[in-house]
């Protein structure tokens, strides 16, 4: 009778159903409580400094040289990363250009023709053991496949290769994903009236889940521009212009491998610099993927 | 009758028809070049790597030196490595991400806060590794330099332990995510019954959920060491790039995957061979631990579904 007080209209045998900070399971339940939290602010603190000093170390080096000028010669100031951002966008497009194709048709096929399901699930398994293979394997590939053979040696052309590679089971799982949640009634009515798969297909279905495409789309675009590994050695570097996309080429995430391991200051800038922008970018598209995927057709 | 109340009762013409299919064949060779991709990233590194093969043998994989002077290479170093850091990183990571994960999967704090830390978390896997990389150089090893310094010790910078410490933080995102997953998709039931007998919230959680969703999230650890074994730009910036075992983890190791990224814009005849070599070394082994993952991860889906 003496563990809680008087006014409680509860019976005394209630009284140890009630939460009381001094029995062992209760404190056990706080001190687990407070050890979670613990783990969600250990967790964001690698996020929080990251972002810091990139936007601290980046912002001083943004001018408009940044965007227009080659970078210097070693050890010397000023310049910019013109040559690197237009890299990027080059061998990201032509990753874009391969792997988008090949990734919404195939992720069709997944969707909208497979009918057994026994040739869909293995594809689907590979396509997801696919995305854990490490990104520089996709970079040993296509040196083997393209660079050694002399196909394109080092080029734009096989980093862009390299990249589609990394982008494409990230691309046909949105896009199946997208697909199956268009309601199965619209593709009975296509069909009621007339219309061949390849037109349900093209005219109706995919059409409707266009938005969620380009939400997956985007997003592994943006992945695919921070990637480094698979670059190093299928488009290498360049320190000039581009020069046709059968040439190495500069790109934004070598340039900042490149320059943050040679001991001269201005590069060390540069490569901050960089690495700014390769965080804006992703930063961008994901909260831009998050807004449009709230947006449904139906 | 006019002539639009008529409808259009035409059958498709043996062009259309041919589209029709032609279109369904396209797709399907797509899906099934896709599912072959893998094979072929597999049997082309093979082929690459077959002079290396016929020279070493699995000696290879035991020998200890690498040296492209006098031709000699084994890959132990890199292999124990790859192994060492990854395992480090997840015994980091592990316990911080279930302390995420089961935080997110209750209801501690109010949904839309939790929805904004979920997206903060995607954020942390978002940030390429070569920018984690930049900071494990200018920012982490500085800072550790600083706290061995406090102890007295003699730190260098890059090390083993660095390089671990920077992918436990790339592969807490899947765990988490994945762990998180496992939990939120249990049956309610389960909880309801459990607090229904009287068991506290941490009570439930320990013996009732987490046993429940252990498969899903034995899953995420494996899928997160096959990221953290084949994770490249951030392991090569901080590790150090010692082709020697050194047993502690404050000196400079290498991982297979820091290996590739140093050597083979540069290398020439056998050394590209014997680099194929080890990149086979690391398709297999992130082989295993991704398809262990995916038939874990699958199986768990298909029982709450």
């Amino acid at each position: 009778m003496t563990s809680f007080r008087g006014t409680s209209p509860e019976s005394p045998s209630l009284a140890g159903l009630r939460k009381n900070s001094s029995r062992p399971r209760d404190v056990f339940n706080i001190i687990m409580t407070g050890l979670s939290v613990l783990c969600v602010v250990i967790t964001l603190i690698p996020l929080v400094l990251v972002l810091a000093f990139v936007t601290i170390q980046g912002a001083g080096s943004i001018t408009p040289a940044l965007f227009t000028e080659l970078p210097p010669p070693p050890g010397l100031e000023g310049g910019g990363i013109a040559n690197a951002i237009i890299g990027t966008l080059i061998v990201v497009a032509i990753a874009t250009l391969i792997s988008v194709p090949f990734g919404v048709m195939a992720a069709v096929y997944l969707s909208e023709f497979s009918k057994d399901g026994q040739v869909a699930r293995w594809v689907r398994f590979f396509t997801n053991v696919l995305s854990g293979v490490p990104s520089i394997i996709s970079g040993v590939f296509v040196y083997a496949l393209l660079v050694r053979t002399g196909l394109t040696g080092y080029s734009a052309v096989a980093g862009g290769v390299a990249l589609a590679v990394l982008m494409l089971p990230t691309i046909i799982r949105t896009t199946d994903e997208a697909l199956n949640i268009i309601p199965q009634e619209i593709r009975w009515a296509s069909i009621g009236v007339g219309a061949s798969r390849y037109q349900t297909v093209l005219q109706i279905v995919l059409p409707a889940a266009i938005p969620s495409i380009l939400t997956g789309v985007t997003l592994a675009i943006a992945r695919a521009a921070g990637e480094t590994a698979p670059l190093i050695f299928t488009a290498l570097f360049s320190s000039f212009w581009p020069n046709g996309i059968l040439q190495p080429i500069a790109t934004l995430s070598v340039l900042v491998y490149n320059f943050a391991i040679v001991p001269f200051e201005p590069q060390q800038e540069l490569a901050w610099a960089g690495s700014l922008i390769l965080v804006l970018l992703v930063l961008l598209t994901s909260i831009i993927a998050r807004v449009v995927t709230r947006q449904k057709t139906y | 009758m006019t002539a639009s109340d008529v409808p259009n009762t035409r059958s498709r013409t043996a062009g259309e028809k041919k589209f029709d299919g032609f279109f369904v064949g396209l797709t399907t060779a797509f899906a099934i070049g896709t599912g072959l991709l893998l094979l072929a990233i597999s049997f082309i590194i093979l082929m690459a790597a077959i002079p290396a093969i016929r020279e070493f043998g699995l000696q290879f994989v035991i020998a200890s030196t690498w040296n492209p002077v006098q031709d000699a290479y084994g890959a132990l170093p890199m292999i124990y490595g790859t192994l060492v850091s990854a395992f480090i990183a997840l015994l980091i990571a592990v316990p911080l991400g279930l302390g995420v994960a089961i935080f997110l999967s209750e209801n501690f704090i109010p949904l839309k806060i939790r929805t904004v830390l979920v997206f903060m978390i995607e954020l942390l896997a978002a940030i390429p590794s070569v920018v984690y990389g930049l900071w494990g150089i200018f920012v982490l090893i500085p800072a550790m330099k600083w706290f061995f310094g406090l102890f007295g010790l003699q730190f260098i910078g890059p090390s083993m332990l660095t390089a671990a410490l920077i992918l436990s933080i790339m592969i807490l995102p899947i765990i988490i995510a994945i762990s998180r997953d496992s939990l939120a998709s249990l049956p309610p039931d389960l909880r309801q019954a459990s607090l229904g007998i009287g068991a506290t919230r941490w009570g439930t959680i320990f013996r009732v959920l987490i046993p429940a969703a252990v498969s899903g999230i034995v899953g995420g650890i494996m899928l997160a060491l096959g990221r953290a074994m084949g994770e490249t730009m951030a392991a090569t910036m901080v590790i150090g790039n010692s082709n020697q075992i050194s047993l502690s983890l404050l000196e400079p190791g290498n991982t297979i995957a820091s290996l590739l990224a140093n050597q083979f814009a540069e290398a020439k005849g056998l050394q590209v061979s014997a680099l194929m070599y080890a990149a086979f070394v690391l398709v297999i082994m992130t082989l295993v631990v991704n398809i262990l993952a995916q038939v874990i991860v699958s199986n768990v889906k298909a029982k709450y579904d």
